[in-house]
């Protein structure tokens, strides 16, 4: 393939690692975001009791780097014998990990909507579930959507430290190519970088667009 | 529930403690270096972006681009393979003899591959802040500065870069916190005396992993948080009116 020894075998094996990549990603945001939202609703209504210690975990998970998370729950899971793969040992990880940032931007999305507002639509009778439904929901969206967006996109980048675990996501199956064939350095890792702008870089712009169109009509 | 048939040996990871603050040095030492690189390299890019010259804008798009858009250990494992092979690659299309400039083209120490990759991170992230930045600051001061009889320069270094500064001080404290945060990926380039180097050394000899790590993660976390703490203690003592 273009004059190189990088044979196409490499490249359908870097494939399925990119695959393993998004599944991660998938599975990190979905547990991510219920928890996040759940402490977020928390974290923006409770008293200081509550909300002050529930900060102060989720602030953990934010200052210690995430492969030293990684390693930590991957050795904890082992001594505790629960037998996870690393795969699930990866999501998990990630799932909390993403929880914490998720957390501050439902919060800040719940925060952002005027306290009037509220008032208002608790005052015509609405209840408080159908407020939280029809009147923060919607206008907390904007405040949050593109913010979502964003940290999607940087946990598919730290999936790449699931490599300490041994999970052959996409980056450690370019390494182990380059392994193999250190004179292809370049155009291996020219691919996988490739492969994560194709996929990150249009999401990204979704992003700054949606942003850009509801401050417009702010 | 738990069937833990271990027990913890937290006084060897204590005796540790000396050699991992020791790390912890090299670890803030990369952090601040790369974000000195990269507040100076964000600015540069930041005007470059706005440039009327348009391969200086595409110049400064891609760099921002990638540096956003790829994981930060792709761009560390980018330099620390990369360079090489494109020293190789110039060595053999024009014949430049690197062994004679004392420049080793097979090998980069993983120190500097973590530091360049970082700073290269840094400059991509911080640029777009300081762009957000310049917005802040209404044209018309630097239209007041000019009419008052400031010169382009000092316009923009006395007038201009001090109100940036104040809207971009908060982004650049937790683009500081993750850059330390981000230099732990060092490991994966063989890099051995930072904090996480350290500690998997020590791991690998004694396979006390999870104590190690533990103690890791805590001295991770207090200099994020005095660095936090720090950043506070000063925007109050400088942005204050």
């Amino acid at each position: 393939m273009l004059g190189t020894s990088v044979t196409w075998g490499d490249v359908t094996f870097m494939m399925t690692g990119a695959g393993l990549t998004l599944a991660i990603t998938f599975w990190a945001m979905l547990g991510g975001t219920l928890m996040g939202m759940v402490f977020g609703l928390i974290r923006a209504q409770s008293p200081w009791y509550v909300n002050h210690p529930l900060g102060a975990v989720l602030d953990i998970l934010r200052s210690v780097p995430l492969l030293i998370q990684f390693i930590l729950f991957n050795s904890f899971q082992s001594i505790a014998g629960l037998g996870m793969n690393p795969f699930v040992v990866g999501c998990v990880v990630l799932a909390a990990y993403t929880s914490a940032f998720c957390t501050e931007i439902v919060r800040g999305g719940i925060l952002a909507v005027p306290a009037t507002t509220r008032k208002a639509a608790r005052s015509l009778g609405m209840t408080y579930w159908q407020d939280m439904r029809y009147v923060v929901l919607p206008l907390g969206t904007r405040v949050m959507l593109p913010s979502w967006i964003g940290l999607t996109l940087g946990v598919m980048k730290d999936t790449a430290l699931v490599y300490a675990i041994g999970v052959i996501e996409l980056l450690r199956s370019s390494q182990i190519i380059i392994t193999r064939k250190p004179h292809e350095a370049l155009i291996i890792l020219a691919i996988a970088g490739l492969i994560y702008f194709i996929v990150s870089f249009p999401v990204s712009r979704l992003g700054a667009h949606l942003e850009k169109k509801w401050r417009e009509n702010d | 529930m738990f069937n833990i048939n271990y027990t913890f040996h937290w006084n060897q990871a204590f005796r540790a403690l000396p050699d991992m603050l020791e790390g912890a040095l090299i670890t803030l030492q990369i952090a601040v270096l790369s974000m000195l690189i990269g507040i100076v390299v964000g600015v540069l890019l930041a005007l470059a972006k706005e440039a009327r010259f348009a391969p200086l804008r595409w110049f400064a798009n891609t760099w921002i681009e990638i540096a956003r858009n790829t994981p930060a250990l792709f761009q560390v494992y980018m330099i620390y393979f990369g360079i090489p092979a494109v020293l190789q690659l110039a060595a053999s299309l024009f014949g430049i003899d690197f062994r004679a400039l004392g420049i080793n083209i097979f090998y980069l120490d993983s120190y500097w591959a973590v530091l360049v990759g970082i700073a290269f991170n840094n400059a991509g992230y911080l640029a777009e802040t300081f762009r957000g930045g310049l917005r802040a600051v209404p044209p018309t001061q630097t239209r007041a500065a000019r009419s008052l009889g400031f010169n382009a320069v000092d316009s923009f270094r006395l007038i201009v870069l001090p109100q940036m500064f104040r809207a971009v001080f908060h982004p650049m404290t937790n683009q500081m916190v993750w850059a330390i945060l981000m230099t732990s990926i060092g490991i994966f380039v063989g890099l051995n005396t930072d904090l996480t180097g350290i500690t998997q050394e020590l791991n690998a000899r004694t396979f006390r992993t999870f104590e190690f790590f533990a103690l890791a993660a805590a001295i991770y976390y207090v200099i994020a948080k005095i660095v936090t703490g720090g950043a506070r203690l000063i925007a109050w003592r400088l942005f204050r009116y």
